[in-house]
């Protein structure tokens, strides 16, 4: 839709504002560069990805020029879907440097994620059906997360609440023909990952994940040095001492640093001690102490049949015998980890795991 | 144009709408799209709101959840509104729960593939007149939990059956202030669990054909331990003896099939005018936690446990624990009424001695004490000796739990009990 035929939509919206009711669906206060900055505060969700002017194209293939398009070093496994991440600061917005922890993004911040399938793996830029596109916007009182979902023909993505299922098939990296279920999450399920001490939180962008080079346009740059370099991120110490969590499929790191990044990406934003399976007891998030080996000798409390007969969530050198293991290689959803956000195996991600926990000694197994 | 500007003005209605007083019912019928219609309702209610469910099958693919505080989610009746999981494909839970304040009333659910209706993290939450089933009866693959609230405070369970559940029927974890009353618990692994809570009132239970009754555990590892006052009374705890179908690996697989009531480790546990009866391997097992564990703060000895008052029927003639036989045998051909591992100590991970005191005091007797005086010591080690009672302390009763004015009797629909 035209800009211009929003702005009667504004004017009434002006008018109301002095009755204290929120703009539930759209006003248009845009920036310069076209991101509707009233769609981001408002107290409801936009109806559709476009109200809020992240893209150029309605397709959302070019980024407004305040946003910002960046990659974290270890990702969330998706069913494989290929996912493009956005980040978009209101005009001259800063925000603090943290060590650990997700970055104190600013009041009208958005981070935005679409997810597509690409007809075929082995070639991930080409045929790709695009699925969903999440957004988390830093409203004033916090942080809130929606779906939009695409439709066929790729010009507009509306908002699904409650979610949806889809089939989804797509050849993968070996060549094989799959289908899946697909799952987008609803509102609640969103926050049952990205929730931090009962509050919604983004889980990615963190310093040590955004601490890798970005190919922006042509020019490659490490995004926190971009983002230092443009003055939105204040405080950061220099470089060499920015944390940094390992590429999980680079053969240059060790075995442990990757498999700790990936339990991290794909288990510590719920095990971990602020987090939905705080009660569990089994923490696998990076910031915890790493000189523990989080699961070897622990027990499972809750886990019903998702133990699969196992005593121990990991058993040094025994893959096999790891309940952790066990419960990645299930896709029964009262059996497998994570719970949510996937309705297939990572198989390469398991193989991973499997090396992990093979390379442990059994000497590290408690009496 | 014209389009947004309808959605706009009917937006602008709904947020009046919620600032008038008056609670809203939201109204889900069974049929197509049931699920996706609930699941929407669900996040669309208002604190105070009803999502009030007609009758009929409510077939849903994936978990359903409740994040709205002080949200009534209501059926016709426990046997008329069923939520279906029998098709489901996403998700770990039936219902999950992370909002405080919810009361979840007659409706049934009906074969989730993980737990049946979890609660995590909240303060005040209500089943009432619910029931959680795996209609196949018990097997391995059912889910583990049916009713299943955690890390919660000010919790309810009123009226609630289950069946089936492959671990715990009804199972309270590291939570506080619970009411676990007029409740059935039916051909699940554990009956009743209460796991790692602070002030739980067990009572007028009916806890039958399940591998074990009513349990009363504290496990090492966890964000809330030391598990402590906790009253099981008035309960009829009756033939337990579906064979123990939990998968391995779980504390629940080392319950005894034909277990009563079990409690193992925590402090101030009484257990008292309960009917315990037709329990093939004891009425009472008292115990230590019997795994080796690494948390300094554990403390893996059952204290201050008073057993007093009940009526103990025949239980303890066909004992299914390792060397359970043998035992039995020895002592005339049956386990005695109440059976204690005789742990008196344990060593910290760090390898000092404990000093617990045990004050114990059990009157039910004859109560027989293995003796294995160490924690971890296995059973072959025991040195049985019976004895009419055990102990003489005297240990206070915990109060009542009192749980705060409104939750016990919040507005029913005027069903009252049934």
């Amino acid at each position: 839709m035209p800009r211009a035929l929003r702005l009667p939509l504004a004017t009434i919206a002006t008018a109301l504002a002095g009755l204290a009711i929120a703009v539930g669906a759209g006003g248009s206060r845009s920036t310069p560069t076209g991101v509707n900055q009233a769609a981001i505060l408002a107290d409801g969700p936009a109806p559709s990805l476009q109200d809020y002017g992240f893209f150029l194209d309605a397709g959302a293939d070019r980024p407004a020029p305040d946003v910002m398009s960046y990659d974290i070093n270890t990702p969330l496994f998706s069913d494989y879907a290929v996912k493009h991440r956005y980040l978009y600061l209101p005009p001259g917005a800063k925000f603090g440097y943290r060590a650990h922890g997700v970055l104190d993004l600013p009041v009208g911040a958005a981070l935005i994620k679409t997810f597509d399938f690409p007809a075929d793996l082995r070639t991930p830029g080409q045929n790709a059906r695009r699925i969903e596109t999440r957004v988390l916007l830093r409203k004033e009182r916090g942080w809130t997360a929606q779906a939009y979902v695409w439709n066929a023909d790729r010009t507009r993505a509306v908002l699904k609440i409650a979610g949806a299922h889809m089939n989804v098939a797509f050849i993968d990296s070996s060549g094989r023909p799959r289908a899946i279920g697909y799952a987008v999450p609803n509102v609640n399920q969103c926050k049952e990952c990205h929730a931090v001490n009962g509050a919604l939180s983004p889980i990615g962008p963190k310093a040590r994940n955004l601490n890798v080079d970005h190919d922006f346009d042509g020019i490659h740059e490490n995004q926190l040095a971009r983002l230092v370099r443009l003055g939105r991120l204040i405080g950061a110490p220099e470089p060499s001492l920015w944390p940094r969590t390992a590429v999980w499929t680079d053969p240059n790191e060790t075995l442990e640093a990757r498999a700790r990044a990936y339990l991290d990406a794909n288990c510590g934003h719920c095990h971990s001690r602020a987090s939905f399976a705080d009660n569990s007891g089994l923490y696998l998030d990076l910031d915890e102490d790493l000189d523990m080996t989080p699961g070897v000798g622990k027990r499972p409390v809750a886990a019903g049949r998702g133990s699969g007969g196992l005593a121990f969530d990991i058993a040094p050198g025994d893959p096999d015998h790891s309940i952790l293991v066990y419960r990645m290689a299930s896709d029964d959803p009262g059996v497998m980890m994570p719970q949510l956000g996937r309705s297939t195996v990572d198989g390469e991600g398991l193989a991973l795991i499997r090396a992990y926990v093979t390379s442990m000694k059994p000497t590290r197994r408690p009496n | 144009m014209s389009r947004n500007l309808l959605r706009y003005l009917v937006v602008s209605a709904a947020i009046l709408a919620t600032c008038s007083a008056h609670a809203r019912v939201l109204h889900v019928h069974a049929g197509a799209d049931a699920a996706e219609r609930l699941q929407t309702a669900l996040i669309e209610a208002r604190p105070g709101d009803t999502v009030q469910l007609g009758a009929g099958r409510f077939d849903a693919p994936d978990s359903l959840s409740l994040d709205v505080a002080h949200v009534t989610l209501r059926g016709l009746a426990r046997d008329k509104t069923i939520l279906a999981f029998d098709k489901q494909s996403a998700g770990a839970d039936g219902l999950l729960i992370t909002a405080d304040g919810a009361l979840i009333e007659d409706l049934s659910v009906e074969n989730p593939k993980g737990n049946g209706i979890k609660s995590k993290g909240v303060d005040g939450v209500t089943f009432r007149r619910v029931r959680v089933e795996w209609t196949g009866g018990p097997k391995e693959s059912n889910g583990a939990y049916g009713v299943y609230p955690v890390s919660s405070s000010h919790v309810l369970i009123d009226h609630v059956l289950v069946r089936g559940a492959s671990d715990a029927g009804i199972y309270v974890g590291q939570s506080r202030e619970i009411v676990l009353r007029d409740s059935e618990a039916a051909y699940n692994v554990a009956g009743i669990e209460i796991e790692n809570c602070y002030h739980a009132d067990v009572r007028d239970n009916l806890s039958t054909h399940n591998a074990g009754g009513i349990l009363v555990f504290d496990l090492p590892g966890l964000p809330q331990m030391g598990g402590h006052d906790v009253r099981v009374f008035r309960n009829r705890v009756i033939a337990n003896d579906t064979p123990n179908f939990a998968p391995k690996g779980n504390i629940v697989a080392k319950v005894p099939t034909g277990t009563g009531v079990m409690v193992m480790a925590n402090r101030n546990v009484h257990v008292f005018d309960n009917t315990i009866d037709a329990n093939g391997s004891v009425a009472v097992l008292l115990v230590a936690y019997v795994n080796a564990f690494t948390d300094p703060a554990y403390d893996p000895l059952p204290r201050d446990v008073s057993i007093h008052g009940n009526t103990i029927g025949k239980n303890g003639y066909d004992p299914t624990f390792e060397g359970g036989h043998a035992l039995a045998q020895a002592l005339g051909g049956a386990i005695p009424p109440v059976m204690w591992d005789g742990v008196v100590r344990f060593r910290t991970p760090s390898g000092s001695p404990s000093n617990d005191v045990m004050n114990l005091n059990v009157r039910d007797g004859p109560v027989v004490n293995l003796h294995l005086g160490d924690q971890g010591m296995p059973l072959d080690k025991a040195n049985p000796t019976v004895t009419a009672t055990l102990g003489a302390a005297v240990s206070t009763e915990p109060a009542p739990v009192m749980l705060p004015e409104g939750q016990a009797d919040r507005e029913d629909g005027g069903k009252g009990r049934p």
